[in-house]
Parts: structure tokens; sequence; C-alpha cells
């Protein structure tokens, strides 16, 4: 039985059992697209889709001659100009969309740039010692649920002027998400990498920007972009209540002189904008903090 | 007085009103340019004293002086290699390197000096063709190499490895091992390493200290290992002075001070 079974193996190598043959490739049926058609395909046809329904329902709902809103097509025929040119000047008080914008992402950038620095900071100090959090985290957390237009009137009260007061109002909505993320972040520093600075005797600024910005920046970064979708919700609010040139006072003028299209187009420009700011803070995040969470 | 001086050492942990003694009365002298391995049971209190030695934690009685200075604060000249290597994974190995070199030579050598001093302590490891890596990039070995590198780079008085090869595989371990026995014979730096493999401490070790038990673990024998160097762990494994030192480590740890689970 044993010699049988040894032998077996030696005899499948000498004499195949069955032969090998080759399949001629059959050729691929359907269309042959390039991946990336197929991938940008996937990615854009089904919210386009979803957008044309509701753009569609939108219509239908609104078309009847009492309706309180605007349709599509008359929001096109009203105001397609809003977005077609964004960058017109007719007059100091009559420019386009994109202007606005712009006038209110020049805001944000003092607001949250302001909230940024300090917010990391102080988070750091925070982060770092354990009576700075227990002072100061419980007033933390009463201030930071205080909804951002509460600020308004005591910033106007103290600035006397409407613009340095809408970036307060930015800067105190948004740092609060940076204190907090920071100083988790900070906690969160491995011993190890303490132990290291404290054998390379690093001083205080050395251990700042070598160990703790880079080993907290994932927690910095999920913070910032809070921060920065906090305060576009912000200005647009803070806006309508100072006046001036932003996007958030062309709503308030819109409604008071009765431009419903316009609004609606206004609305859209501020979604994609937020999107966009959104999108750029996770961007840095990734390039900076490439590396840091190790696989 | 001898170069390491670890005189009458207490250590005690308290956390609220619990005090945990975990050391009592370590007494220990390590000449310069002696390999020293410490080895016990888990929980024995050995990462703890060499805490102590690097300055990580501060002693609650006794004292330790190294070259006739009193021990009070980590620094460079006891640098430590951690059992996780610890290095900086948004650094390049390089860089890993350079941190070390720059904070420790800035003063005393030019920038080309150190450029140049970082490259060799790679070489020495043989981690310069990673240079441009990143630590997720590399093995668990190489970042132990790296590890290495880095405490080398920065000329200690004594070098301080924590379980450096214990997250590692048996054959990588043994590679790194040579690579520490080969520094040591040509370096001739003091090192201190902690360990729970008896193979390791026995074929690394001029003595082994060895540790009872915690809570208020002390050093309870300390073993000469009389092997001339340069040693070959093929050569050793037949030494009749190996496994002499091998079975009396053995007697320590398995008859004497059986490692029992603490009941809480």
């Amino acid at each position: 039985m044993s010699a049988v079974a040894q032998l077996k193996p030696k005899a499948a190598i000498a004499k195949p059992a069955a032969e090998v043959t080759s399949l001629p490739a059959t050729p691929r049926k359907g269309l042959t697209m390039p991946g990336w058609v197929k991938t940008l395909s996937a990615n854009t046809l089904p919210p386009l889709v979803v957008l044309l329904a509701i753009l569609a329902m939108w219509q239908i709902a609104f078309s009847s001659p009492g309706a309180n809103l605007p349709t599509p097509t008359a929001v096109w025929a009203e105001s397609s100009d809003l977005i077609l040119e964004p960058f017109y000047v007719y007059g100091s008080q009559d420019i386009g969309l994109g202007w606005r914008v712009l006038t209110s992402l020049e805001r944000v950038a003092y607001g949250f740039g302001f909230a940024a620095i300090i917010g990391i900071i102080v988070g750091a100090v925070i982060g770092q010692s354990v009576w700075m959090m227990r002072g100061l985290d419980p007033i933390f957390q009463v201030l930071r649920t205080v909804p951002p237009l509460a600020w308004l009137p005591i910033s106007l009260a103290a600035f006397m002027d409407s613009r340095p007061s809408a970036i307060f109002v930015i800067f105190i909505t948004a740092i609060w998400p940076i204190i907090i993320n920071t100083a988790s972040g900070v906690r969160n520093i491995p011993q190890d990498y303490r132990n290291v600075a404290q054998v390379l005797r690093l001083n205080q600024i050395e251990f700042f920007f070598k160990i703790m910005v880079p080993a907290a920046a994932p927690y910095i970064f999920s913070g910032l972009r809070i921060g920065v979708g906090l305060s576009w919700l912000a200005i647009v609010a803070a806006e309508m209540l100072t006046g001036g040139v932003g996007i958030g006072f062309f709503i308030w003028d819109a409604w008071n002189s009765s431009r419903l299209t316009d609004i609606i187009v206004a609305l859209v420009y501020i979604g994609i904008v937020g999107l966009l700011l959104d999108k750029l803070v996770s961007y840095i995040g990734r390039v900076v903090t490439r590396g840091t969470s190790e696989g | 007085m001898s170069y390491l001086n670890i005189s009458h050492v207490d250590k005690t942990f308290a956390t609220g009103t619990k005090r945990t003694e975990v050391l009592r009365d370590i007494r220990l002298d390590i000449d310069k340019g002696e390999f020293v391995s410490i080895i016990g049971h888990s929980g024995c209190g050995k990462s703890t004293l060499l805490n102590l030695i690097a300055g990580l934690t501060d002693v609650t009685k006794g004292g330790i002086k190294l070259d006739g200075f009193e021990v009070k604060a980590p620094g460079p000249d006891r640098a430590v290699v951690f059992q996780n290597h610890s290095l900086l994974p948004w650094l390049t190995v390089y860089d890993n390197v350079k941190l070390a070199v720059d904070k420790v030579f800035r003063a005393t050598r030019s920038r080309a000096e150190r450029h140049e001093w970082i490259l060799h302590n790679l070489d020495l490891v043989q981690m310069r063709h990673a240079a441009d890596k990143r630590p997720g990039e590399i093995s668990g070995g190489m970042r132990q190499r790296v590890g290495i590198a880095r405490a080398l780079a920065m000329e200690p008085k004594v070098l301080l490895l924590d379980e450096p090869f214990g997250a590692l595989d048996a054959l990588t371990r043994a590679h790194l091992q040579d690579a520490v026995m080969d520094i040591h014979a040509r370096l001739g730096n003091t090192m201190i390493m902690i360990t729970h493999d008896v193979d390791e401490a026995v074929l690394l070790a001029d003595r082994i200290v060895m540790m009872t038990n915690g809570p208020a673990a002390t050093i309870g024998e300390v073993l000469n290992v009389p092997l001339a160097r340069p040693r070959d762990r093929i050569a050793a494994a037949t030494d009749p002075a190996y496994l002499k030192a091998r079975q009396a480590v053995l007697r320590f740890l398995y008859e004497r001070h059986r490692f029992v689970e603490a009941a809480e």
C-alpha cells in the first residue's frame, strides 16, 4: 500500500493526466471606456440625475399661479445675470455676487486666521497643563454653546464699527472647536514622543514646533475644518445684520426689495463656497499630516 | 567610584492615597565600557529602573551618579533606545537622526560635519540606504536600527536599551543582536539592556543583573558571563561557560523566583 502511494507522485510528473491547451483570447464585449471616464461618470452621473429630478419636482410644485416661491425657470429668467456674470461692477452697491463672496471671504480669512493662530496656541497650553485644563475647560464648554449672533451686539458695542464686529463674531465662533481639538490632540501625544523630547532636552519652543504640532496635526486640522464651516455660517448671518457689501447683506437687501430669485442664486453661491472652503482645509490637512498617521 | 553608580535607590509610585513600592534598595556599580543586561519577570520594575537611570522618572530615595554627576533629569548623555522605536513618523530616517544630532552638536560642529556624522551613524546600523524613507515605510527591525543610530549619534556616556528587540521576530532579533555586539566591540560604549530573553542576556552581556519579583523588587543576583569576545552565537551554543551561565539565569528565574500572577 505504502509503496503504491509513494510511486504515485512520480508517475504523475512523468505523465500528466490531462493535456494543457491554451485557449484563444476572447475579445471583451461591450463599450471599452478609458478608466477615468468610467470613474468620472460614476461620480457625477448620480448627483446630476438627482439634481435634475429635484429641479423638476420644484418646477412642478410651484408652477400654479398662486405659488409663493419662484420656479427654477423663473430664477433663470430673472437672475441669470447673477449666475453668468459674477464679477460685474455697475456702481458701488451694484456689484456681482463674485465680488460679494470675495468680500465675505476676506472677513472670514481675518476672523478664521486669528482663530486658528490663537486657538492652536491656547489649545496647546490647555492640552499640556492639567491645571489650565481644569480651570478653562468648563468656561469654554459654556462659551462654545453661545450662538454666533449672540456675540454681535457685544462686539458692536466694543468695536463701534460693523467690519471688526463681523470679524470678531467669526473669530469667536471658529475658535472653540480649534481649541478643543488641539487640546485633545496634544493630550493624545504618545508618551514615547515626550520621552524622546526629554532625552534630547528640547526646549518649549522646539517641542511645540517639532513634536507637538506635527503629532497633533490630524486633530488640529479636524478642528480647523469644523471652524471654517462655522465661520462661513456665521459670516452670512452677521452680514445680514451689519450690512455692507458681503453676500449675507446681499440676501437681506434682496429680501427687502422682494427679489426672491436673487436670494436663491445667492444660496447656491454660499453652499458652493462653503463646500470649497471645507475641501480646501481638508486638502491642506491631508498634505500637511501625510506621514503623521503611521501604519 | 565607578562610572555609573546606583546607590540605595528606592522607587515608590503614589496615586492618590495608594502607594506602590516598585523598587527597594537597588545597589549597582557599572564600569565604563561594560555591557550589562537586566533580566526579570514582567512587572518586576526593570523598565522603571532604566527610566530612573535615564532620568525620565525621579528616584524616591537614594541616588544615581554617572561619571561623577548626579542624575536629575533626562539628557543626551543617557540615550535611550525605546522598545517601540519611537521614531517620529512625520520625519524621514535621516531627519529623525538629524533632530538628535542638531540638538546635541549644534554649537560644536559645523553643518557639514553634522551631515557626515548622521550618515556615519546610519552606516553603523546599515541603514544609509533608507535615509529618505519615513518610519512607516520600513520594517520593524529597520526602525529599531534607526532608533539605535539616533541614540548612538548623541555620543552618550551610557546607552540604555529598553527591551529593544522584544517586538521583533527571532531572525531579525538575532541580526540586531549581532549588530549591537559589533557596535559595542567597535565603539566600546557602556550599555545597559533590559531584556526578558535569557539567551539574549547571556550572549550580549558581561554581567547579568537578575531582579526579584515585585512589589518592592530588588537585585537578586549578579552573574558574570566569562565568555571571550567577539562572541559567536553558534559557537556559544555549545560553550560550557555559556551553558552554565544560561542555566544559572534559568534557575534564578524559574526555581527561586518563579513568576506568580499578582493577585489584585
